[in-house]
Protein backbone atom coordinates (compact mmCIF):
# COMPACT_ATOMS: atom_id res chain seq x y z
CA UNK A 1 0.00 0.00 0.00
CA UNK A 2 2.39 2.04 0.75
CA UNK A 3 6.24 2.79 -0.32
CA UNK A 4 7.26 4.97 2.19
CA UNK A 5 11.01 5.17 3.36
CA UNK A 6 11.18 3.94 6.79
CA UNK A 7 11.55 6.76 8.98
CA UNK A 8 13.46 6.63 12.38
CA UNK A 9 10.97 8.85 14.39
CA UNK A 10 10.96 9.00 18.49
CA UNK A 11 7.16 8.99 19.15
CA UNK A 12 7.70 9.39 23.14
CA UNK A 13 4.73 12.09 23.64
CA UNK A 14 2.29 11.69 20.10
CA UNK A 15 -0.18 13.42 22.12
CA UNK A 16 1.80 16.78 21.71
CA UNK A 17 1.41 16.21 17.69
CA UNK A 18 -1.25 18.08 16.71
CA UNK A 19 -1.78 20.68 19.71
CA UNK A 20 -1.36 23.83 18.44
CA UNK A 21 1.34 25.75 19.39
CA UNK A 22 5.10 24.25 20.09
CA UNK A 23 6.15 23.92 23.43
CA UNK A 24 8.17 20.73 23.40
CA UNK A 25 11.66 20.16 22.10
CA UNK A 26 10.60 17.25 20.11
CA UNK A 27 8.51 18.33 17.67
CA UNK A 28 10.09 21.80 17.56
CA UNK A 29 13.44 20.62 16.74
CA UNK A 30 11.93 19.45 13.64
CA UNK A 31 12.54 22.28 11.21
CA UNK A 32 10.17 23.17 8.39
CA UNK A 33 12.65 22.33 5.75
CA UNK A 34 13.17 18.98 6.98
CA UNK A 35 9.49 17.86 6.69
CA UNK A 36 9.94 19.52 3.28
CA UNK A 37 12.73 17.36 2.55
CA UNK A 38 10.78 14.27 3.62
CA UNK A 39 7.73 15.11 1.72
CA UNK A 40 10.23 15.55 -1.70
CA UNK A 41 11.76 12.48 -1.23
CA UNK A 42 8.34 10.54 -0.76
CA UNK A 43 6.99 12.68 -3.78
CA UNK A 44 10.12 11.50 -5.73
CA UNK A 45 9.50 8.04 -5.17
CA UNK A 46 5.85 8.29 -6.25
CA UNK A 47 6.97 9.77 -9.76
CA UNK A 48 9.11 7.13 -10.32
CA UNK A 49 6.68 4.33 -9.63
CA UNK A 50 4.36 4.98 -12.03
CA UNK A 51 1.68 4.05 -10.49
CA UNK A 52 -1.30 6.37 -9.80
CA UNK A 53 -2.85 6.52 -5.92
CA UNK A 54 -5.79 8.70 -5.47
CA UNK A 55 -6.11 8.46 -1.29
CA UNK A 56 -4.19 9.57 1.30
CA UNK A 57 -1.27 7.18 2.29
CA UNK A 58 -2.10 5.67 5.60
CA UNK A 59 1.79 5.50 6.49
CA UNK A 60 2.81 9.08 5.55
CA UNK A 61 5.82 9.86 8.36
CA UNK A 62 6.09 13.58 7.46
CA UNK A 63 2.71 13.91 9.57
CA UNK A 64 4.38 12.46 12.33
CA UNK A 65 0.83 11.69 14.28
CA UNK A 66 0.25 8.92 11.63
CA UNK A 67 4.03 6.98 12.61
CA UNK A 68 1.90 5.07 15.77
CA UNK A 69 -1.46 4.98 13.82
CA UNK A 70 -1.42 3.51 10.85
CA UNK A 71 -1.68 -0.15 10.01
CA UNK A 72 1.20 -2.08 8.73
CA UNK A 73 -0.80 -4.71 6.74
CA UNK A 74 -2.57 -4.17 3.42
CA UNK A 75 -5.88 -3.49 4.17
CA UNK A 76 -7.87 -6.91 3.28
CA UNK A 77 -10.16 -7.53 0.62
CA UNK A 78 -14.34 -8.07 1.13
CA UNK A 79 -17.00 -8.35 -0.59
CA UNK A 80 -19.54 -6.37 1.43
CA UNK A 81 -22.30 -7.95 2.80
CA UNK A 82 -26.16 -6.44 3.00
CA UNK A 83 -25.80 -4.14 6.31
CA UNK A 84 -22.53 -2.55 4.04
CA UNK A 85 -24.47 -2.54 1.08
CA UNK A 86 -27.07 0.42 3.08
CA UNK A 87 -26.31 3.70 4.64
CA UNK A 88 -27.93 4.86 7.56
CA UNK A 89 -30.86 7.05 7.05
CA UNK A 90 -30.79 10.91 8.04
CA UNK A 91 -33.93 13.15 8.06
CA UNK A 92 -35.64 16.33 8.36
CA UNK A 93 -36.10 15.18 12.38
CA UNK A 94 -32.17 15.20 12.33
CA UNK A 95 -31.02 18.38 10.81
CA UNK A 96 -32.52 21.50 10.62
CA UNK A 97 -32.24 23.78 7.61
CA UNK A 98 -30.81 26.60 9.78
CA UNK A 99 -27.85 24.43 10.58
CA UNK A 100 -26.62 25.02 7.13
CA UNK A 101 -25.73 28.78 7.96
CA UNK A 102 -23.21 28.83 10.23
CA UNK A 103 -23.29 32.87 10.21
CA UNK A 104 -26.51 32.98 12.28
CA UNK A 105 -25.78 30.43 15.27
CA UNK A 106 -24.53 32.81 18.21
CA UNK A 107 -26.68 35.93 18.18
CA UNK A 108 -24.60 37.94 16.23
CA UNK A 109 -22.43 38.13 13.04
CA UNK A 110 -19.10 36.33 12.96
CA UNK A 111 -16.00 38.28 11.76
CA UNK A 112 -14.14 37.54 9.08
CA UNK A 113 -15.11 36.59 5.11
CA UNK A 114 -18.45 35.96 4.41
CA UNK A 115 -18.75 32.53 2.52
CA UNK A 116 -21.04 30.23 0.46
CA UNK A 117 -19.72 27.00 -0.26
CA UNK A 118 -21.93 24.55 -2.40
CA UNK A 119 -21.47 21.64 -4.40
CA UNK A 120 -22.77 18.02 -5.43
CA UNK A 121 -22.08 14.81 -3.15
CA UNK A 122 -22.62 11.91 -6.32
CA UNK A 123 -21.50 8.28 -6.20
CA UNK A 124 -18.64 6.67 -8.21
CA UNK A 125 -20.78 6.61 -11.07
CA UNK A 126 -22.31 10.21 -10.80
CA UNK A 127 -25.27 9.51 -9.42
CA UNK A 128 -26.71 12.08 -7.37
CA UNK A 129 -26.61 10.95 -3.71
CA UNK A 130 -30.08 13.02 -2.25
CA UNK A 131 -31.54 13.18 0.82
CA UNK A 132 -27.65 12.50 3.10
CA UNK A 133 -26.34 13.85 6.08
CA UNK A 134 -23.44 16.32 5.64
CA UNK A 135 -21.41 17.90 8.58
CA UNK A 136 -19.21 20.66 8.46
CA UNK A 137 -16.56 22.26 10.96
CA UNK A 138 -13.89 24.74 10.58
CA UNK A 139 -11.72 27.09 12.54
CA UNK A 140 -13.09 30.43 12.64
CA UNK A 141 -11.35 33.82 10.33
CA UNK A 142 -8.35 34.01 13.29
CA UNK A 143 -8.02 30.53 12.89
CA UNK A 144 -9.40 29.55 15.85
CA UNK A 145 -10.82 26.69 16.82
CA UNK A 146 -13.64 26.75 20.03
CA UNK A 147 -12.11 23.25 20.88
CA UNK A 148 -10.63 22.75 23.91
CA UNK A 149 -7.36 21.70 23.24
CA UNK A 150 -6.97 24.05 20.68
CA UNK A 151 -5.35 27.18 22.68
CA UNK A 152 -3.27 29.08 19.84
CA UNK A 153 -3.36 32.87 20.99
CA UNK A 154 -5.54 33.59 18.21
CA UNK A 155 -8.90 35.63 19.38
CA UNK A 156 -12.01 33.32 19.84
CA UNK A 157 -15.31 34.45 18.34
CA UNK A 158 -18.13 34.81 20.09
CA UNK A 159 -20.24 34.39 17.20
CA UNK A 160 -18.92 31.02 15.73
CA UNK A 161 -18.85 27.83 16.52
CA UNK A 162 -17.75 26.77 13.24
CA UNK A 163 -20.55 23.61 13.10
CA UNK A 164 -22.60 23.11 10.37
CA UNK A 165 -25.29 20.41 9.05
CA UNK A 166 -27.46 19.95 6.11
CA UNK A 167 -28.78 16.85 4.39
CA UNK A 168 -28.29 16.84 0.34
CA UNK A 169 -30.81 17.99 -2.27
CA UNK A 170 -32.60 15.68 -4.40
CA UNK A 171 -29.38 16.75 -6.78
CA UNK A 172 -27.01 15.25 -4.32
CA UNK A 173 -26.02 19.43 -3.85
CA UNK A 174 -25.51 20.98 -0.55
CA UNK A 175 -24.87 24.71 0.72
CA UNK A 176 -23.40 26.32 3.47
CA UNK A 177 -22.81 29.68 4.49
CA UNK A 178 -20.09 30.81 6.69
CA UNK A 179 -16.81 32.42 7.13
CA UNK A 180 -13.55 31.75 5.38
CA UNK A 181 -11.52 29.94 8.21
CA UNK A 182 -7.87 30.64 8.84
CA UNK A 183 -4.86 29.23 8.86
CA UNK A 184 -3.61 28.11 11.76
CA UNK A 185 0.07 26.82 13.86
CA UNK A 186 0.23 22.82 14.86
CA UNK A 187 3.26 21.21 16.56
CA UNK A 188 3.76 18.39 13.78
CA UNK A 189 7.26 20.78 13.47
CA UNK A 190 8.67 23.83 14.27
CA UNK A 191 6.62 26.41 12.55
CA UNK A 192 4.11 24.43 11.06
CA UNK A 193 0.79 25.47 9.70
CA UNK A 194 -2.23 23.90 8.41
CA UNK A 195 -3.44 25.71 4.99
CA UNK A 196 -6.88 26.84 5.76
CA UNK A 197 -9.68 24.26 5.18
CA UNK A 198 -13.07 23.24 6.15
CA UNK A 199 -13.61 19.48 7.44
CA UNK A 200 -16.37 17.51 5.62
CA UNK A 201 -17.67 14.80 6.69
CA UNK A 202 -19.83 12.61 4.50
CA UNK A 203 -22.27 9.34 3.95
CA UNK A 204 -23.09 7.78 1.04
CA UNK A 205 -25.88 5.30 -0.11
CA UNK A 206 -23.76 2.33 1.58
CA UNK A 207 -22.28 2.36 4.48
CA UNK A 208 -18.85 1.21 2.33
CA UNK A 209 -18.54 5.05 1.00
CA UNK A 210 -18.50 6.81 4.59
CA UNK A 211 -15.78 9.41 4.31
CA UNK A 212 -14.20 12.06 6.21
CA UNK A 213 -11.84 14.85 4.19
CA UNK A 214 -10.89 18.62 4.08
CA UNK A 215 -11.87 21.13 1.70
CA UNK A 216 -8.77 23.67 0.76
CA UNK A 217 -9.31 26.97 -0.59
CA UNK A 218 -7.45 27.34 -4.06
CA UNK A 219 -3.91 28.86 -4.21
CA UNK A 220 -2.97 28.50 -0.80
CA UNK A 221 0.63 29.28 -0.06
CA UNK A 222 1.07 26.74 2.59
CA UNK A 223 -0.04 23.76 0.36
CA UNK A 224 3.55 22.89 -0.42
CA UNK A 225 4.14 22.85 3.42
CA UNK A 226 1.52 20.95 4.81
CA UNK A 227 2.51 16.97 5.18
CA UNK A 228 -1.47 16.44 5.81
CA UNK A 229 -2.15 17.54 1.81
CA UNK A 230 0.70 16.14 0.95
CA UNK A 231 0.10 12.82 2.11
CA UNK A 232 -1.74 12.59 -1.14
CA UNK A 233 1.02 11.76 -3.45
CA UNK A 234 -0.78 12.45 -6.72
CA UNK A 235 -1.08 16.28 -7.90
CA UNK A 236 -4.46 15.67 -9.73
CA UNK A 237 -5.56 13.66 -6.65
CA UNK A 238 -4.83 16.35 -4.00
CA UNK A 239 -6.67 19.33 -6.60
CA UNK A 240 -9.77 16.85 -5.98
CA UNK A 241 -9.57 18.96 -2.65
CA UNK A 242 -9.65 22.37 -3.47
CA UNK A 243 -12.66 24.42 -3.90
CA UNK A 244 -13.14 26.61 -7.33
CA UNK A 245 -13.60 30.60 -6.74
CA UNK A 246 -17.10 30.65 -8.57
CA UNK A 247 -18.44 34.03 -9.21
CA UNK A 248 -22.22 32.59 -10.07
CA UNK A 249 -21.98 31.60 -6.75
CA UNK A 250 -20.88 34.81 -5.29
CA UNK A 251 -23.87 36.93 -4.38
CA UNK A 252 -23.59 40.49 -4.81
CA UNK A 253 -22.94 42.62 -1.80
CA UNK A 254 -23.16 39.87 0.64
CA UNK A 255 -20.64 36.73 0.15
CA UNK A 256 -18.24 35.39 -2.50
CA UNK A 257 -18.50 31.78 -3.56
CA UNK A 258 -17.15 28.57 -3.53
CA UNK A 259 -18.17 25.76 -6.20
CA UNK A 260 -16.64 22.04 -4.73
CA UNK A 261 -18.13 18.70 -5.97
CA UNK A 262 -17.72 15.38 -3.85
CA UNK A 263 -17.46 11.96 -5.66
CA UNK A 264 -17.87 8.92 -3.23
CA UNK A 265 -16.72 5.80 -4.31
CA UNK A 266 -19.01 3.42 -6.10
CA UNK A 267 -22.33 1.92 -5.12
CA UNK A 268 -21.63 -1.65 -4.51
CA UNK A 269 -25.18 -1.97 -3.59
CA UNK A 270 -26.40 0.14 -6.81
CA UNK A 271 -23.98 -2.33 -9.08
CA UNK A 272 -25.22 -5.22 -7.74
CA UNK A 273 -28.76 -4.33 -8.46
CA UNK A 274 -28.18 -3.74 -12.44
CA UNK A 275 -26.17 -6.79 -12.87
CA UNK B 1 -20.39 4.71 -18.00
CA UNK B 2 -17.22 6.20 -17.00
CA UNK B 3 -16.54 6.01 -13.40
CA UNK B 4 -15.45 9.21 -11.32
CA UNK B 5 -12.60 9.10 -9.62
CA UNK B 6 -13.17 9.39 -5.73
CA UNK B 7 -12.68 12.30 -3.99
CA UNK B 8 -9.89 11.34 -1.34
CA UNK B 9 -10.13 11.32 2.25
CA UNK B 10 -7.92 13.18 4.92
CA UNK B 11 -7.63 12.87 8.88
CA UNK B 12 -10.34 13.41 11.21
CA UNK B 13 -7.47 15.87 12.71
CA UNK B 14 -8.11 16.63 16.56
CA UNK B 15 -10.64 19.27 16.53
CA UNK B 16 -13.98 17.26 15.59
CA UNK B 17 -15.00 16.74 19.55
CA UNK B 18 -16.83 19.84 19.46
CA UNK B 19 -18.37 18.62 15.95
CA UNK B 20 -19.39 15.72 15.46
CA UNK B 21 -20.48 13.93 18.90
CA UNK B 22 -23.93 14.63 19.49
CA UNK B 23 -26.12 13.78 22.53
CA UNK B 24 -26.84 9.89 23.60
CA UNK B 25 -25.27 9.54 20.36
CA UNK B 26 -23.76 5.71 21.40
CA UNK B 27 -26.79 5.13 22.58
CA UNK B 28 -28.83 3.22 19.49
CA UNK B 29 -30.95 2.08 22.93
CA UNK B 30 -31.03 3.16 26.51
CA UNK B 31 -29.51 0.96 28.83
CA UNK B 32 -32.61 -0.13 30.32
CA UNK B 33 -33.81 -1.78 27.12
CA UNK B 34 -34.06 -5.22 28.00
CA UNK B 35 -32.44 -6.63 25.06
CA UNK B 36 -29.98 -4.01 25.28
CA UNK B 37 -26.17 -5.11 24.78
CA UNK B 38 -22.57 -2.90 25.48
CA UNK B 39 -20.29 -3.18 22.96
CA UNK B 40 -16.73 -1.69 24.48
CA UNK B 41 -13.36 -1.77 24.12
CA UNK B 42 -10.12 -0.16 23.42
CA UNK B 43 -8.52 1.87 20.35
CA UNK B 44 -4.81 1.57 20.06
CA UNK B 45 -1.84 2.23 18.80
CA UNK B 46 1.53 0.87 17.90
CA UNK B 47 2.65 0.68 21.24
CA UNK B 48 -0.33 -0.49 22.89
CA UNK B 49 -1.33 2.92 24.11
CA UNK B 50 -5.19 4.01 23.98
CA UNK B 51 -6.17 6.35 21.68
CA UNK B 52 -7.76 9.31 23.18
CA UNK B 53 -9.12 10.87 20.29
CA UNK B 54 -10.78 8.00 18.31
CA UNK B 55 -13.85 8.62 16.87
CA UNK B 56 -15.60 5.17 16.07
CA UNK B 57 -19.13 4.71 14.11
CA UNK B 58 -21.59 1.50 14.46
CA UNK B 59 -23.79 0.63 11.78
CA UNK B 60 -25.50 -2.89 11.97
CA UNK B 61 -28.99 -5.18 11.50
CA UNK B 62 -31.35 -5.03 13.44
CA UNK B 63 -32.04 -7.96 16.04
CA UNK B 64 -33.89 -9.82 13.18
CA UNK B 65 -31.06 -9.28 10.48
CA UNK B 66 -32.86 -6.64 8.95
CA UNK B 67 -31.38 -2.91 7.21
CA UNK B 68 -32.88 -0.56 9.13
CA UNK B 69 -33.86 2.55 7.31
CA UNK B 70 -35.19 5.29 10.07
CA UNK B 71 -33.83 8.80 10.58
CA UNK B 72 -33.76 10.46 13.87
CA UNK B 73 -30.01 9.05 14.46
CA UNK B 74 -29.21 12.63 15.93
CA UNK B 75 -32.22 13.71 17.83
CA UNK B 76 -33.01 10.03 19.39
CA UNK B 77 -36.34 9.69 20.70
CA UNK B 78 -35.85 6.83 22.91
CA UNK B 79 -37.64 4.45 20.74
CA UNK B 80 -36.70 4.36 17.06
CA UNK B 81 -33.52 1.96 16.72
CA UNK B 82 -31.55 3.22 14.23
CA UNK B 83 -28.72 1.23 13.60
CA UNK B 84 -26.50 3.25 13.94
CA UNK B 85 -24.22 5.21 16.15
CA UNK B 86 -21.30 7.14 16.83
CA UNK B 87 -18.68 7.14 19.98
CA UNK B 88 -15.57 8.78 21.00
CA UNK B 89 -12.65 7.35 23.07
CA UNK B 90 -11.77 8.47 26.41
CA UNK B 91 -8.72 9.78 27.94
CA UNK B 92 -7.57 6.41 27.57
CA UNK B 93 -8.85 5.29 24.31
CA UNK B 94 -11.90 3.48 25.44
CA UNK B 95 -15.03 3.82 23.43
CA UNK B 96 -18.60 1.92 24.81
CA UNK B 97 -22.24 1.46 22.32
CA UNK B 98 -25.02 0.50 23.98
CA UNK B 99 -26.88 -1.33 21.26
CA UNK B 100 -29.14 -4.52 20.21
CA UNK B 101 -27.46 -7.79 19.06
CA UNK B 102 -27.57 -7.41 14.98
CA UNK B 103 -29.45 -10.70 13.30
CA UNK B 104 -27.41 -11.87 10.58
CA UNK B 105 -27.88 -9.78 7.25
CA UNK B 106 -28.06 -12.68 5.39
CA UNK B 107 -29.66 -16.14 5.60
CA UNK B 108 -26.66 -18.35 7.72
CA UNK B 109 -24.17 -15.84 7.72
CA UNK B 110 -22.52 -14.91 10.84
CA UNK B 111 -23.81 -11.34 12.07
CA UNK B 112 -21.53 -8.59 12.95
CA UNK B 113 -21.18 -4.87 13.79
CA UNK B 114 -19.80 -2.69 10.85
CA UNK B 115 -17.47 -0.39 12.51
CA UNK B 116 -15.46 2.97 10.96
CA UNK B 117 -12.63 4.00 12.21
CA UNK B 118 -11.30 7.86 12.50
CA UNK B 119 -9.10 9.38 14.52
CA UNK B 120 -6.01 11.73 14.75
CA UNK B 121 -3.26 10.54 13.33
CA UNK B 122 -5.29 8.43 10.69
CA UNK B 123 -5.05 9.57 7.50
CA UNK B 124 -7.93 7.97 5.91
CA UNK B 125 -11.13 6.07 7.54
CA UNK B 126 -10.99 2.67 8.43
CA UNK B 127 -13.43 -0.10 8.10
CA UNK B 128 -13.83 -3.45 9.99
CA UNK B 129 -16.29 -5.85 11.49
CA UNK B 130 -17.00 -7.12 14.88
CA UNK B 131 -18.55 -10.63 14.73
CA UNK B 132 -20.86 -11.88 17.62
CA UNK B 133 -18.47 -14.95 18.77
CA UNK B 134 -22.02 -16.58 19.65
CA UNK B 135 -22.52 -18.74 16.51
CA UNK B 136 -19.65 -20.86 15.82
CA UNK B 137 -20.54 -22.60 13.08
CA UNK B 138 -21.64 -19.44 11.25
CA UNK B 139 -18.12 -18.17 12.43
CA UNK B 140 -16.32 -21.65 10.88
CA UNK B 141 -18.37 -20.35 6.94
CA UNK B 142 -17.71 -16.78 6.80
CA UNK B 143 -16.14 -16.16 3.50
CA UNK B 144 -14.29 -13.24 5.16
CA UNK B 145 -12.72 -15.16 8.29
CA UNK B 146 -12.53 -18.07 6.54
CA UNK B 147 -9.86 -16.01 4.40
CA UNK B 148 -7.87 -14.81 7.08
CA UNK B 149 -4.81 -16.51 9.40
CA UNK B 150 -6.39 -17.86 12.81
CA UNK B 151 -4.69 -15.29 14.41
CA UNK B 152 -5.68 -12.57 12.23
CA UNK B 153 -9.55 -14.32 12.52
CA UNK B 154 -9.50 -13.69 15.88
CA UNK B 155 -9.03 -9.36 15.73
CA UNK B 156 -12.25 -9.45 13.94
CA UNK B 157 -14.24 -11.25 16.45
CA UNK B 158 -15.97 -10.08 19.98
CA UNK B 159 -15.53 -11.54 23.41
CA UNK B 160 -18.16 -11.79 25.10
CA UNK B 161 -18.39 -10.47 28.58
CA UNK B 162 -21.03 -9.41 31.77
CA UNK B 163 -23.12 -7.39 29.27
CA UNK B 164 -22.20 -8.10 26.13
CA UNK B 165 -19.09 -7.79 24.01
CA UNK B 166 -15.51 -6.37 24.22
CA UNK B 167 -14.18 -5.33 20.96
CA UNK B 168 -10.43 -3.88 20.58
CA UNK B 169 -9.61 -1.89 17.17
CA UNK B 170 -5.45 -2.23 17.30
CA UNK B 171 -4.47 0.29 14.93
CA UNK B 172 -0.94 -1.28 14.52
CA UNK B 173 1.45 -3.83 15.98
CA UNK B 174 0.84 -7.28 17.75
CA UNK B 175 -2.73 -8.51 17.01
CA UNK B 176 -3.08 -5.67 14.67
CA UNK B 177 -6.53 -5.47 13.66
CA UNK B 178 -8.27 -6.71 10.15
CA UNK B 179 -9.19 -3.55 8.07
CA UNK B 180 -10.97 -3.90 5.22
CA UNK B 181 -11.43 -2.74 1.38
CA UNK B 182 -14.40 -2.89 -0.81
CA UNK B 183 -14.28 -3.25 -4.04
CA UNK B 184 -12.99 -0.35 -6.31
CA UNK B 185 -11.21 1.22 -3.20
Amino acid sequence: MSTAREVDIEVENDDAFDAPVVVSSDTASTTQADVSREIAEIAADYQRSGLEETQPRLDYAPYRSSVLRHPTKDLHHVDPETIELWAPCFGERDVSPLEADLTIQEGGEPLGERIVVTGRVVDGAGRPVAGQLVEIWQANAGGRYIHKRDQHPAPLDPHFTGVGRCLTGADGSYRFQTVKPGPYPWKNHHNAWRPAHIHFSLFGTDFTQRMVTQMYFPGDPLFALDPIYQSITDQRARDRLVATYDHDVTQHEWATGYRWDIVLTGSQRTLMEES
Amino acid sequence: MTALVPTPGQTVGPFFGYALPFDRDNELVARSHPSSVRLHGRVTDGHGRGVPDALLELWQAAPDGSVVQQAGSLHRDGWTFTGWGRASTDADGHYVFTTLRPGASQPGRAPFFALAVFARGLLNRLFTRAYLPDDAEALADDPLLTSLEPERRETLVCRPDDHGYAFDVRLQGDGETVFLRYPGQ
